[in-house]
């Protein structure tokens, strides 16, 4: 039986993917800025982030709505609370993207730096664990979302070696240390956002198993 | 951890005629806690809920198997006669039904015919059994006044406070604010809690909302079984049953 209420969560799952669609937007641009070395970028990831700050006070609304209007219970209670921190988790998502648009606008104006070494790789797989742990919201695949949470240490296991590699590189290179710098923060930025997908797949399989996980709870109670 | 029970049914069966009403019901409702049966229209709630005070023995052609404990015993052995079970389990309904008696004798009445007190302490009785309602400010200088005269949420606070007089364990309570608009269902619910305290409640509701307001325990019930039973917070939220999902988010039917 199709509920008056389901029309509501179905607008409202549309209204995430949407947001979360500009997010993973502003993450390409924000590094193909740095990888092609084209500043134009900037501005296009700031446009953006206008529209997914509305978007992020319009989805709360809704979902506060949802919640007045239809008291829900179980699985679409869950589904709420989890949209509205899967929009949380966009928004933040899209200030990282802005960080490191504007970081890359001061890296273009020195002279070039190469290797980019870890950081192609590191944004490649954030943006797709930020696709996936939406894909895994939509479908409510727990699978799918497990899988995201396991891709986050390969990043983190990327960002050490990035901040490694850096270190060396601005003893060896004092001249470099500024543009060093600012790449050590541009892969901070990505394991950020990789740390907001894994928030979303956490989401995710609470939302369908009613099973917290973070912070490894499910390990500490044996279950 | 969960309190002990203080109404047991085991393996409890019932039947209208050939109609079964109740399907092996097992179910421990635990001491000191609201509760709430719920579930549509023809589950056997509000039947579970007259079996356990015997209410059943007044409608012709039904019978019963299982039981039904008592703190441990069975309130269907020979000899135990309904009233004396009554005054232990009393039962509150859907529509306030005062007798047609001042606001006084309708609380004294059964302290009276039970020989529990009379004279000074019986009026103590009748003022403790109207405070521990919050009616007595609101009655106390028109306690000769007919209970009819009340206001339907006041009528079932009397109807409550008449419970509460014969010093009953356990309130079963049968959609007790269905006539009620939101602000005396508020009252009522408030008032469900603090009782808690001393008694043991058993609310039956249509009112998902109140089950998940007021109670601690849920049982959900769908066509004369017992289909999911555990902490209001959690069957709420993460249901174990697919069945309880359908009904609590209004997929079922």
């Amino acid at each position: 039986m199709e509920r008056h209420f389901d029309e509501g969560l179905k607008a409202l799952k549309e209204r995430l993917l949407y947001m979360a669609s500009l997010a993973e937007a502003m993450i390409h641009w924000a590094v193909q800025e740095l990888m092609v070395r084209k500043a134009e970028m900037l501005s296009e990831v700031m446009a953006k982030e206008q529209e997914v700050n509305q978007i992020h006070i319009e989805i709360d609304d809704r979902c506060l709505k949802l919640i007045a209007r239809h008291q829900p219970m179980a699985m679409d209670l869950r589904l709420i609370t989890a949209a509205m921190k899967i929009n949380s988790d966009l928004e933040r998502i899209a200030d990282q993207a802005v960080n490191i648009a504007q970081t890359t606008d001061f890296f273009l104006k020195e002279p070039k730096l190469e290797p980019l070494l870890e950081i192609p790789r590191m944004a490649e797989l954030a943006q797709k664990m930020v696709r996936d742990s939406l894909d895994a919201f939509v479908k409510q695949d727990v699978d799918l979302a497990r899988s995201v949470c396991t891709r986050d240490d390969e990043v983190d296991t990327f960002k050490h070696q990035a901040f490694n590699n850096l270190l060396t590189f601005m003893t060896k290179e004092p001249a470099c240390i500024h543009r060093a710098l600012d790449l050590i923060l541009i892969s901070r930025n990505l394991e950020r956002i990789a740390d907001h997908a894994t928030n979303i797949a956490e989401d995710v399989i609470f939302m369908v198993l009613g099973k917290d996980i973070r912070h490894h709870i499910e390990n500490r109670m044996g279950t | 951890m969960t309190p002990k029970p203080k109404l047991e049914a085991r393996q409890l069966h019932f039947f209208y005629g050939t109609f079964a009403a109740l399907k092996g019901i097992n179910l421990a409702v635990p001491a000191g806690t609201i509760t709430a049966i719920i579930g549509p229209s023809g589950c056997g709630k509000s039947t579970l809920l007259r079996v356990f005070n015997r209410m059943n023995e007044i409608i012709p052609d039904v019978h019963l198997s299982g039981d039904v404990l008592l703190e441990g015993v069975s309130i269907y052995q020979d000899g135990l006669a309904s009233t004396t079970l009554r005054k232990r389990v009393g039962m509150v309904f859907q529509r306030p039904n005062p007798f047609p008696l001042s606001i006084f004798e309708n609380v004294a009445y059964g302290p009276r015919i039970h020989g529990l007190a009379r004279g000074d302490s019986l009026r103590r009785l009748v003022e403790e059994s109207l405070q521990a309602t919050h009616l007595w400010d609101e009655v106390k200088d028109r306690l000769s006044q007919s209970a009819l005269s009340l206001l339907p949420e006041q009528q079932q606070r009397l109807c409550i406070s008449r419970l509460l007089a014969v010093q009953p364990e356990v309130l079963l309570l049968d959609e007790p604010c269905s006539a009620l608009d939101p602000a005396a269902t508020q009252q009522i619910e408030e008032l469900m809690r603090e009782l808690t305290a001393r008694y043991t409640l058993v609310i039956v509701t249509h009112n998902m909302q109140q089950a998940a307001r007021v109670s601690e325990f849920t049982a959900y019930m769908l066509l004369g079984e017992l289909a999911e039973f555990g902490k209001t917070a959690e069957l709420f939220t993460n249901p174990r049953d697919p069945r309880t999902e359908e009904y609590i988010t209004g997929r079922f039917g």
